[in-house]
């Protein structure tokens, strides 16, 4: 069969095996379970995104008149704690990750695809916490839970929401723990190390952050839960508990947790760039070994939350140096990506389009995180507007312009249908427009000294303010955009062919969308099946 | 890297032999479908449960720093709270848990040996072993109650300075402890599975496997306990004062 | 300040010595990532211009990559990195370390509002005056939950954390009236707990304080200490039990079971608060404990008291002095 021939209609797929509800719902098949997590994630981003958008729309003007002050609070944490654990942590990991992995490496699944299917329920039991909270009164302590207001000052549904947050993190362990036998012990015969699809090693990555970062946010919510329930004075001052003590817990998982979110970006535009430019990644090693480094010294970093606590001084310039260690690695891969380009065939699909977006985007929430790992000045910009622009860059402009790229990019594999090519470089346009209208200004905030987490704010920072909004309203449109065509593709999309963009691995090589169990007989790698530089017909290695 | 490539040459080396069927379907009913030989099969499971460990060394690892670092803040109340802790029951239930390890060490081997009695004999021994420990755990708990040792409204220390570290010493005493005899719990409710299915298998090497598995998990439950029983109970033994 | 909401700004105000230092560094930093953007930024546009796709026939050679540019782009970011670390720690040094000659101020935080008290008797609620060209030291305390006290034109903020005094210091340049905000989340009008740093000349910051109340912090802090009986035990006379006060301030002590501590304003707090903690050696821990029973006003007060104690032959008594109490039993219950 050739490889830009579409399948014959009505042969079986994993989409055509099956329809009953329960055909779903107790589906081992990762790519189902990938579909599960689809569904269950863009339901908790549309959620977080109408709270974003109450956010914008009271900060249109300088009084707090559109919510009041309780109400916007919980807004904004339930927009932080909604965003954070239930859209970006599961997002590439669990939907992108789940449905390649096993197909990356030429595993017919994951390796524990009970525990796969298990941590999907755990999300969900953990998501209905989270809105069970939401809808009984809402949390007001910031996705943060900075104790003590959290434990004993707030009057809330601090233990509802913490408790989905714990929940929750199990499907994350879950997911790494997977990820990390299946890597290990199901990689194709000839599927070195060093042959791994970097979007693989970027997972890989993740996932020792996931098992090793995760159990501690555990252990620190029960702490929480325990003082919030029982009166126990474990963060409490007044019972002789330390507040800052909290916030080094917290900060230990919740600091990795953004590489979490980072990371499988970072794999999948390795993926994207190679595809469009036509070209091996440039410095593969250099990439592959930066994710590892960016994982581990991640987990030494999380200080830099905490310099204006009064911690010693020599304990702030110890996070600041290793923060700077760890810029070092992410440089590393945004000069490789660009030098891929290098001598390449550059083609503009709207998976290529949010990869060269991400570049950009990356590049400046990267620096800005060097200006605040600099100790003297975020002093002055800690907790202001200036960390919500950088934190921004990186979770909306690095994670989701590369979440978005990404399930462009495999669309036409997981739906089996081709989404359609104008609509979509509109809307990454759109996105990446409104995108920089929204939080630019507010580094300018940030820098002139407009706290976080205000609901009324003095009148001059109005102008940037406005601009913000305005942005905003840009980029929902931008995000509403994909919701429309992809559904719509499912149904009138044409049907896709097994390698519409010419790339390279062993997801390529089976049927858009593919079989149950993914390959019919267990493909032996070389090192041309991921090699651009030959014909297509060279590389193939799945009969 | 070598170890990988021989992982990788295993994966295709013991696809054959097992035999698979035209749609890639093997026939061994002992083998999930999606592996391509027992021995993979074993080892994915093996190295899932050190994954997990991992994990649980971290999560131990979270509440052990916060009872570290209040230690070393309030050393005084830490050591005078510390001398409640019945060391004699403690001591018992360490020596349950060490002898515990030691006969699911034998069930181990005696399944690898295919000897279903001397399995189930040390299984049982074992699962006893355990109970035990919760038993007496549970008598340590209710001793906690009676002499008002349970953080919260009803806690009562003499010494009003030091009752605020007495307090923490106790929270995080219960915190650690409990959460090991809930580690215990499932460790008993996993053994039974084992049992149950010992009566009837055959000892195939995935039975194997999972039993060295379990095998995995109670020894770190027990580790985690060798690690509590010093830093609850002896340190500041020596420290009379008050 | 100027308070229209029609015009863009894009400079905070620069009103104190350290926010001249933070904006060098600013400017730095902000050249830095220009030039790094606009490097990735120009490498993009060149290369998907110039290597644009022109038949979907093109197969580019292969490139492993180089390990030349690999060490160029590592080393490079590297030193720079270490150069603006270095640049950092050191204006963060300056930050912390507050000069000598400083005017103390005490503030506190509590939601939603922020108290402060000069020592020379006077207090303000959300504002604060100081004058120009004197270096200021705040001493922080909340009574509830972590607070942040930020004022953007002098570039300083430090975090008010319970349970302890943190510091922060700044010399204004410019007089004028500044913003105050708390900066870290505290609850429902978190984004009302503000206030105006009101910088004056000299001369008109000792009218507004002459307009103040009579009576300077330490003088009160002295009517507490003989009203909460503290004078009985740490005057020098028959009934001393504990250690005298006088020039105690600053100084190391020798701490009971060993180690030592030095008796700043937190050690202060905590022998107030809570005494049996860190006991000085050679005394008993009898003292009885004082949290909840005295607010962050009143131990403003004794600190200020304790640390303004003349040091006379009578009021220092060797420990080997102090007459011997019953040892407290801490066991029983």
């Amino acid at each position: 069969m050739s490889y830009h021939a579409v399948p014959a209609p009505g042969q079986k797929n994993y989409l055509n095996n099956g329809y009953g509800l329960m055909s779903w719902l107790l589906t081992k098949d990762h790519k189902r379970i990938a579909l599960l997590y689809l569904l269950s994630i863009t339901f908790f981003f549309i959620l977080g995104g109408i709270m974003a958008i109450l956010i914008r729309y009271e900060l249109l003007t300088p009084a707090g008149d559109l919510l009041q002050s309780e109400t916007y609070n919980k807004v904004f944490t339930m927009h932080g704690i909604l965003m954070v654990f239930f859209f970006l942590i599961p997002s590439i990991p669990a939907v992108l990750g789940n449905f390649l992995i096993p197909i990356m490496v030429g595993a017919k699944d994951l390796a524990f695809p009970r525990i796969n299917l298990l941590s999907w329920y755990i999300y969900v039991v953990g998501g209905g916490f989270t809105l069970w909270a939401i809808v009984t009164g809402g949390v007001d302590t910031g996705w943060t839970f900075y104790t003590p207001y959290s434990t004993v000052y707030s009057n809330t549904k601090v233990m509802a929401a913490a408790l989905g947050i714990f929940i929750s993190g199990f499907s994350s362990i879950l997911t790494g723990l997977n990820f990390i036998v299946t890597i290990h012990r199901m990689r194709a015969p000839g599927l070195t190390w060093s042959r791994l699809p970097l979007f693989v090693w970027a997972h890989y990555a993740t996932s020792l952050i996931m098992i090793l970062g995760t159990p501690v946010i555990a252990i620190t919510i029960l702490l929480v839960g325990a003082e919030r329930a029982f009166g126990l004075g474990i963060f409490d001052p007044k019972l002789g508990g330390d507040p800052v003590l909290f916030q080094h817990l917290f900060w230990f998982y919740s600091h990795p947790a953004v590489y979490i979110m980072i990371l499988p970006g970072m794999g999948v535009i390795s993926e994207i760039i190679a595809c469009f430019s036509r070209k091996n990644i440039f410095g593969y090693n250099f990439v592959a070994a930066s994710s590892i480094a960016i994982a581990v010294l991640g987990f030494l970093v999380w200080g830099h939350h905490m310099f204006t606590t009064s911690q010693s001084v020599y304990a702030g310039m110890a996070f600041s140096i290793i923060t700077f260690l760890v810029g070092i690695p992410s440089a590393i891969k945004t000069f490789n990506w660009a030098s891929t380009m290098y001598k390449g065939s550059v083609s503009f699909e709207t998976p290529m389009l949010y990869a060269l977006g991400f570049l950009g985007l990356f590049t400046i929430g990267g620096l800005t995180g060097l200006f605040l790992a600099t100790l003297g000045f975020d002093i002055h910009v800690h907790d202001t507007y200036f960390i919500v622009a950088h934190f921004h860059y990186i979770m909306v402009g690095g994670a989701m312009m590369s979440y978005l790229g990404g399930l462009h990019f495999w669309w036409p594999k997981i739906s089996g249908k081709m989404y359609p090519e104008a609509w979509a470089r509109m809307s990454a346009i759109l996105v990446f427009a409104g995108f920089n209208l929204t939080f630019f200004p507010q580094f300018i905030l940030g820098y002139l000294g407009m706290p976080r987490r205000y609901h009324a704010y003095p009148p001059e920072f109005q102008v940037l303010n406005v601009l913000s909004t305005a942005g905003a309203s840009i980029l929902a449109l931008g995000y509403l955009l994909p919701g429309f065509y992809l559904l719509w593709s499912l149904k009138y999309g044409p049907d896709a062919p097994k390698n519409p963009f010419g790339a390279r691995g062993l997801e390529w090589q089976i049927d858009s969308p593919p079989i149950t169990e993914n390959f019919t007989v267990t493909p032996v790698v070389d090192d041309d099946t991921f090699d651009y530089s030959l014909p297509e017909k060279e590389v193939a290695v799945v009969r | 890297m070598s170890a990988d490539t021989v992982g990788a040459v295993t994966h295709a080396g013991h696809g054959g032999p097992v035999g698979t069927d035209p749609d890639g379907h093997h026939d061994n009913p002992h083998l999930a479908h999606h592996f391509d030989s027992e021995e993979q099969q074993t080892e994915a499971t093996q190295l899932g449960m050190w994954v997990f460990l991992a994990t649980e060394i971290m999560f131990f690892g979270g509440v052990l720093t916060a009872y570290m670092i209040y230690r070393m803040k309030a050393p005084v109340p830490f050591a005078a709270a510390s001398h409640h802790l019945d060391l004699t029951l403690g001591g018992l239930n360490t020596i349950l848990l060490i002898v515990s390890s030691l006969t699911m060490a034998f069930a181990v081997r005696q399944a690898a040996l295919k000897d279903r009695r001397g399995y189930l004999l040390n299984l049982i021994m074992t699962m006893i072993l355990g109970t035990g420990f919760l038993v007496v755990k549970y008598f340590e708990y209710s001793e906690k109650f009676t002499h008002h040792l349970v953080p919260g409204p009803k806690f009562q220390w003499a010494n009003l300075g030091q009752a605020h570290g007495a307090e923490q010493f106790f929270s995080l005493y219960f915190m650690m402890t409990g959460l090991h005899a809930i580690h215990m719990v499932i460790g008993l409710g996993l053994l039974t599975v084992i049992l149950i299915q010992g009566r009837r298998t055959t000892f195939p090497a995935r039975f194997k496997g999972r039993v060295e598995t379990m095998g995995l998990y109670w020894h770190f439950v027990d580790i985690v306990w060798i690690f509590l029983f010093p830093l609850l109970y002896l340190i500041g033994r020596h420290y009379h004062g008050g | 300040m100027s308070a229209s909401n029609k015009t863009l700004p894009l400079f905070p105000e620069q009103a104190s010595t350290n926010a001249a230092m933070v904006d060098e560094l600013y400017f730095f930093l902000l050249a830095l990532a220009a030039f790094f953007t606009l490097l990735v930024a120009a490498m993009v546009v060149v290369f998907a211009v110039k290597y644009r796709r022109r038949s979907p026939d093109d197969r580019p050679p292969r490139i492993h990559g180089n390990l030349q540019l690999e060490l160029v782009w590592t080393v490079i970011p590297l030193l720079l990195s270490l150069v603006t670390f270095y640049w950092g720690a050191k204006v963060y040094f300056e930050l912390s370390r507050p000069p000598d000659n400083t005017m103390d101020i005490w503030i506190v935080g509590k939601q939603w509002m922020w108290k402060a008290q000069h020592l020379e008797g006077v207090r303000e609620i959300n504002e604060l005056h100081v004058p120009v060209g004197r270096p200021i030291r705040l001493t922080l305390a909340t009574e509830d939950v972590i607070h942040s006290f930020y004022v953007p034109a002098f570039r300083v903020k430090m975090d008010v954390v319970p349970g302890r005094y943190t510091t922060m210091w700044f010399e204004a340049t410019k007089p004028g009236r500044y913003h105050l905000f708390c900066a870290e989340y505290c609850g429902t009008k978190h984004s009302g707990m503000r206030g105006e740093i009101v910088v004056m000349e000299p001369a008109d910051y000792q009218e507004w304080l002459a307009g103040g109340p009579k009576g300077d912090l330490a003088s009160q802090g002295e009517k507490l200490f003989t009203e909460l009986a503290c004078v009985t035990c740490h005057q020098a006379g028959p009934t001393q039990r504990g250690p005298a006060l006088a020039g105690l301030a600053g100084k190391p002590v020798q701490l009971a079971g060993g180690g030592s501590a030095v008796a700043d304003d937190n050690y202060l707090r905590e022998s107030i608060l809570n005494p049996t903690a860190r006991v000085k050696a050679g005394y008993d821990p009898i003292m009885p404990v004082f949290q909840g029973l005295v607010t962050e006003e009143a131990l403003q007060a004794l600190i200020t008291y304790i640390k303004a104690l003349p040091v006379t032959p009578d009021n220092v008594v060797a420990p080997a002095a102090a007459p011997a109490a019953p040892a407290a039993e801490s066991k029983g219950h």
